[in-house]
């Protein structure tokens, strides 16, 4: 028997070139990346974005069109599945109907000859790590969907592969049961120490699990990096959006000022660091989240960044904060939320304000990026 | 929306109120099957204890249980021949139909309901005339013959006809679509990502075969090979169109005792002898095959 890849592979997963064409269409376009062993990335990403294609060629379940796989120095482009060092937990979990709890979990293991002994002592560790011990003798259908969905993991993890595939595991859950699982898998991950990839289209669930994030649209990567580096200096307009909520407003570089950029929007001129700035010309677009803004009624002291001239358009308290729509001057509205941290009374409707910010809080974008792109 | 915000009170008490609702909808069923089903199997065990009169075709009541055990000994070579084919059509339909309907399942595309329909195609003709055929295909002129005959397979002076073999493989044609259809269904409902996982979890395509998709689609082959074997095992049709004298079956025993010697007593001995023996078999073989919870 040829050495058993699906065992002896470790390593970073690295892919270059991969592509994935169905017909005209470019599923995964020319996507290069390299995951290191142990980390926990997140492919994020809107539906039909190339983020479950490329999951499913690791996995091989789809073949390349062109490109390549490896893990470590193991090239598994062309590997069956079986043979493959990974496993994946499944969208809808694809537990076995037919077989208990015990069976499921232990598939892998039989089909690799482990011995019954040593089965029943993996399956029984790996189930007390997903705290379901006592379902062992239960059928999949008995189970309740966030039990079905530790199973899955369980099922995956006891093979001990240098890959696990997470195939948006968390979509059936409901929001409470989420939270918890994105906590326990995060936990499982520091446990045993497996290189996971996660596929996701919810941002906030790619946030909290992922040491690094691949945002995905139209088959490439927008951009790659820790959740903080992309929160706070995204380098495309679809990552600002698509990652949390932004304020994008263009603007015109005038100079340079230190480290800082001088930047005129509508007549304010506003300084933004030159290390968050992606843009190559001239012509930008300033981001600033929306929690970034301060927003304080007309003539009252303003620091940092301000502009002028604003008028609140709409108001919701939604308890930890307050959101406001605040027209400005050149017909745009732009968004602000203020923490509920203090006894300010709040802006009404009508009200004219100013809006402040720290010019390290925000960033500047290339001004040929569409504003709205990945907006939700 | 109305009906789910309405106050339950009213809807509970409809639930909770007896109605007689549901055995209405029985009824006709019912009396369907008191009619047609338990009224005639009352009549066949009352004439099943009778003996002649000595008038032919007038019997009376003598509770004669001996005609269970004269009537099996007498017939016992048919009996034996009877579940033998009936066994036989059964595996042949089952190796045929279980490849065609994992092809139909997985690997059909866009042809997926015309193939379907060429399943039940020959339902469009009467039973009879489709084994009149099969005794034309295998027929002197036929092509199997000549094919057969060609690749000396079967020696010049061998006929395929009024034999065994055109009667097993008569009834393996004739029961097909029973055999096929709840194969095609129990796979068609297997979640195709269960395969992927299977894969996934390094088993290979036999493997996975084995300890997937062949586990999960045994009720259809449970209740497919149940649907062959059970009309096959009473058929006398096949074996008269097909067979010779050597190959009569159960059934034709008793249709012979019914319509040319008119003896009912045993006829009607042999029925509830067959009907008995088929449940007593299959109830070991649901055990067996351990789904009684899918027939």
């Amino acid at each position: 028997m040829a050495v058993d890849a699906s065992t002896s592979a470790k390593g970073d997963l690295i892919i270059k070139n991969l592509t994935k064409t169905y017909g005209e269409f470019n599923a995964v376009d020319d996507l290069s990346l390299v995951i290191p062993k142990g980390s926990f990335f997140a492919l994020l990403g809107p539906s039909g974005c190339g983020k479950t294609t490329t999951l499913r060629m690791i996995a091989g379940l789809e073949e390349p069109t062109s490109g390549s796989i490896s893990v470590g120095t193991t090239d598994i482009t062309d590997m069956k599945p079986y043979k493959r060092p990974v496993n994946t937990v499944f969208q809808n979990y694809a537990l076995f109907p037919h077989l208990s709890i015990f069976e499921n979990i232990a598939f892998g293991l039989r089909r690799r000859g482990v011995s019954d002994a040593e089965v029943k002592a993996q399956v029984d560790k790996v189930l007390n790590l997903v705290e379901l011990p006592q379902l062992a003798e239960r059928k999949p259908n008995q189970l309740s969907g966030g039990q079905q969905q530790r199973i899955a993991v369980a099922r995956a993890i006891v093979n001990k592969p240098a890959l696990l595939l997470l195939d948006e595991p968390l979509g059936a859950l409901d929001l409470k049961l989420r939270r918890q699982m994105q906590i326990e898998l995060k936990w499982i991950q520091t446990e045993i120490g497996i290189t996971f990839v996660h596929v996701t289209h919810d941002q906030e669930e790619a946030m909290t699990m992922a040491d690094t994030i691949a945002v995905m649209n139209n088959g490439k990567i927008e951009q790659m990096g820790s959740p903080e580096e992309l929160y706070d200096s995204p380098r495309t307009s679809f990552v600002a959006n698509f990652l949390g909520q932004s304020n994008l407003i263009p603007g015109t570089i005038t100079g340079n000022d230190g480290d800082n950029l001088v930047i005129e929007l509508f007549g304010n001129k506003v300084a933004v660091p030159k290390r968050r700035s992606s843009a190559h010309g001239n012509s930008v677009l300033v981001g600033i989240r929306p929690e970034k803004f301060r927003v304080a009624a007309e003539g009252k002291g303003a620091t940092g960044n301000v502009l002028t001239g604003g008028v609140v358009s709409d108001v919701s308290y939604i308890g930890v904060s307050t959101q406001y729509q605040v027209e400005m001057p050149w017909g745009k509205e732009l968004m602000v939320f203020e923490q509920n941290d203090d006894d300010e009374d709040f802006l009404r409707k009508g009200e004219k304000v100013t809006l402040s910010w720290e010019p390290v809080f925000s960033f500047v974008l290339d001004g040929s990026e569409i504003a709205s792109s990945g907006s939700h | 929306m109305a009906v789910i915000s309405r106050p339950s009170g009213k809807v509970f008490a409809l639930k909770d109120n007896k109605s007689a609702f549901p055995y209405l909808l029985l009824a006709p069923g019912l009396l369907w099957l008191f009619m047609f089903f338990i009224l005639p199997i009352a009549n066949l065990a009352q004439m099943s204890t009778k003996t002649s009169s000595g008038e032919t075709g007038e019997f009376v009541q003598s509770y004669r249980f001996a005609n269970f055990f004269d009537s099996f000994m007498d017939a016992s070579g048919q009996f034996a021949r009877s579940f033998l084919y009936a066994t036989l059509a059964t595996l042949i339909a089952l190796a045929i139909a279980y490849p065609l309907a994992y092809a139909i399942a997985f690997k059909s595309g866009k042809l997926k309901n015309v193939l379907l329909v060429l399943v039940i195609a020959p339902f469009f003709v009467s039973f009879l005339l489709r084994t009149i055929a099969w005794k034309q295909i295998l027929g002197e002129e036929g092509a199997v013959t000549a094919i057969l005959r060609t690749l000396h397979i079967i020696s010049p002076q061998t006929t395929l006809t009024s034999s065994a073999f055109a009667v097993v493989t008569g009834l393996a044609y004739n029961f097909l679509p029973f055999m096929t259809l709840p194969i095609y269904a129990s796979l068609e409902r297997i979640d195709p990502r269960t395969l992927e996982a299977s894969g996934d979890l390094y088993a290979n395509g036999f493997t996975t075969f084995r300890k997937v998709t062949l586990p999960l689609s045994m009720p259809g082959v449970v209740a497919g090979t149940l649907l062959t074997f059970i009309p096959a095992a009473g058929d006398y049709i096949n074996a008269n169109i097909l067979g010779n004298p050597n190959t009569k079956m159960l059934g034709n025993v008793i249709e012979a005792r019914f319509f040319k010697i008119v003896d009912y007593p045993t006829a009607a001995a042999l029925s509830f002898t067959l009907m008995a023996a088929i449940l007593i078999l299959i109830t070991f073989y649901i055990r067996k095959a351990g789904t009684e919870e899918l027939v």
